[in-house]
């Protein structure tokens, strides 16, 4: 497959999901987040280019590397920051989303990077907010910043992503990370095996253009990437599977296990990760692993977003 | 312009390089992208086989630092490159190298991206081409040609590394 040249600039003046860009939009912002990087790398890592602009990060859910590595971003760029935490907001007194996002959006921000448990929220507010809004992980939805940055990490380390077989374990069912990334890597011709339990396996998956398979080995198979998902075990109630050691038994990426994927194969993980159930420590902390690679490229890729839709392109997603 | 102009122009501005600093030592060369880094390439290579000594050079993005960025309301944001300086400006003495100079406001931005790297002993500037108009209180050390436009005219510098020929030609404006 071809490589998609980039685009020149972003349709849209969201980021809502991965649904929305083209594969010239998606290399437009890995181009861009690679003069980002560059940003980072030096003794001031800080450039003028959002001056003056505000930035609100709501988040309604909690999050550590997300937040703090929008956080970053927006001051490596310059921008004003606020970020609103649900626990200490008028949230917690029934003020509904809505309302919350239309008295934040009467202080004029530029941007809202907003983080919500139910799906479809950045839609909402997408459509009463003038200010752009960033999806920073909406229920099971989507979670496009972390499939940027997780592009970005193999386009590092490979060079390419087009036919790449890459490998996704885990809980298939409650991630907006493997939605996000089943878009963007079938985009740019990414050859996608997925694998979890069957009970983690949403209906339809194998219609989105990807193999589904129970069976662990024959996902990493010669794989070029490999990437774990996270057990939440937070939404285990439901008796998924009989017990954490039984997962890490039949689904956990050990060394062993890696063994069947290609000599130079990455093992990923969004994080945070649960070392003992979905991935041993031995493997996260390996040789193979570029687990804080993709934290530090999340800087870089945040930057890029940030930046491209802050010129404020044509308005034709405002309803 | 054409190729043997912009050719004996960048050949004298490499020598005036020498004169003006004593030899090369301690000078290292910045292109301004695009057209700017091509030329600065152009201008090493003479001043390595003209002092023996390599020049170190690096490329200069500096979308980041332009003043016109976020003040028009509609319009895609500027395709952002990356900055290649892979050595330390303290101390050096940094010839910087673009391929105009109109209003002067590339080179604020260039000064600002600069000095966010470090403090340089000091910075001088070649253009290829100074087509007045200045609105900024800049000053170019090296000039290839000095060439009186009108601001409606505008000015191409055409490069055989980005685009398969090197010329110089003022063309009429809209």
């Amino acid at each position: 497959m071809d490589v998609p040249v980039a685009a020149t600039a972003l349709r849209q003046r969201n980021l809502l999901g991965i649904a929305d860009l083209s594969p010239g939009e998606i290399v437009l912002v890995l181009d861009t987040a690679e003069a980002m990087k560059e940003v980072g790398r030096r003794a001031i890592k800080k450039v003028p280019t959002l001056r003056g602009r505000t930035v609100v990060n709501l988040f309604f859910e909690p999050s550590t590397r997300t937040r703090t590595s929008f956080e970053i971003a927006e001051k490596r760029l310059s921008a004003d920051t606020l970020n609103v935490a649900i626990g200490t907001s008028s949230v917690v007194k029934g003020e509904t989303l809505v309302d919350t996002a239309m008295n934040i959006e009467a202080m004029s921000p530029s941007m809202i990077v907003l983080r919500h448990a139910s799906s479809g929220a950045c839609h909402l507010l997408a459509r009463i907010c003038k200010a752009a809004i960033i999806n920073a992980g909406d229920g099971m939805h989507e979670h496009p910043t972390q499939a940027l940055l997780d592009a970005f990490t193999i386009r590092e380390r490979k060079g390419r992503i087009g036919g790449l077989k890459v490998a996704i374990v885990g809980d298939l069912l409650h991630s907006r990370v493997l939605r996000s990334n089943l878009l963007l890597l079938t985009k740019l011709g990414a050859e996608v095996w997925v694998c979890g339990p069957a009970t983690l396996i949403p209906p339809g998956l194998d219609r989105l253009g990807v193999r589904v398979t129970t069976r662990v080995d024959e996902a990493v198979e010669g794989a070029d990437v490999v990437m774990m998902l996270r057990i939440q075990l937070e939404r285990m109630e439901g008796g998924y599977f009989p017990s954490l050691r039984e997962y890490f038994t039949t689904f956990g990426m050990t060394d062993a296990r890696l063994g069947r994927a290609k000599p130079d194969v990455i093992i990923m993980h969004p994080g945070p990760i649960n070392r003992g159930v979905e991935i041993a420590s031995e493997v996260a902390d390996g040789p193979y692993s570029v687990i804080l690679d993709q934290v530090s490229n999340g800087v870089a890729v945040r930057m890029a977003v940030l930046y491209l839709l802050a010129g404020g392109a044509d308005d034709e997603t405002v309803a | 312009m054409d190729a043997d102009r912009i050719a004996r122009a960048l050949t004298r501005i490499a020598h005036e390089i020498i004169e003006r600093n004593h030899g090369v030592s301690g000078v290292a060369l910045v292109g301004v992208r695009s057209r700017g880094v091509p030329l600065a390439r152009r201008i090493a290579a003479t001043l390595a086989s003209v002092s023996g000594e390599e020049v170190p050079t690096g490329a200069l993005d500096i979308t980041l630092y332009r003043d016109d960025l976020m003040r028009a309301a509609i319009g895609p944001q500027p395709v952002v490159r990356k900055t290649e300086i892979p050595f330390s400006i303290d101390n050096r003495t940094i010839v910087l190298v673009d391929d105009v100079l109109y209003t002067g406001r590339t080179t604020r931005a260039a000064l600002d991206a600069l000095i966010d790297f470090g403090r340089p002993k000091a910075i001088q500037l070649v253009v290829l081409v100074d087509r007045g108009h200045r609105e900024l209180p800049i000053k170019a050390d090296y000039v290839g040609r000095n060439v009186p436009t009108s601001r409606r005219e505008s000015v191409q510098v055409r490069l055989q590394e980005l685009d398969g020929v090197d010329d110089v030609t003022v063309e009429a404006g809209e």
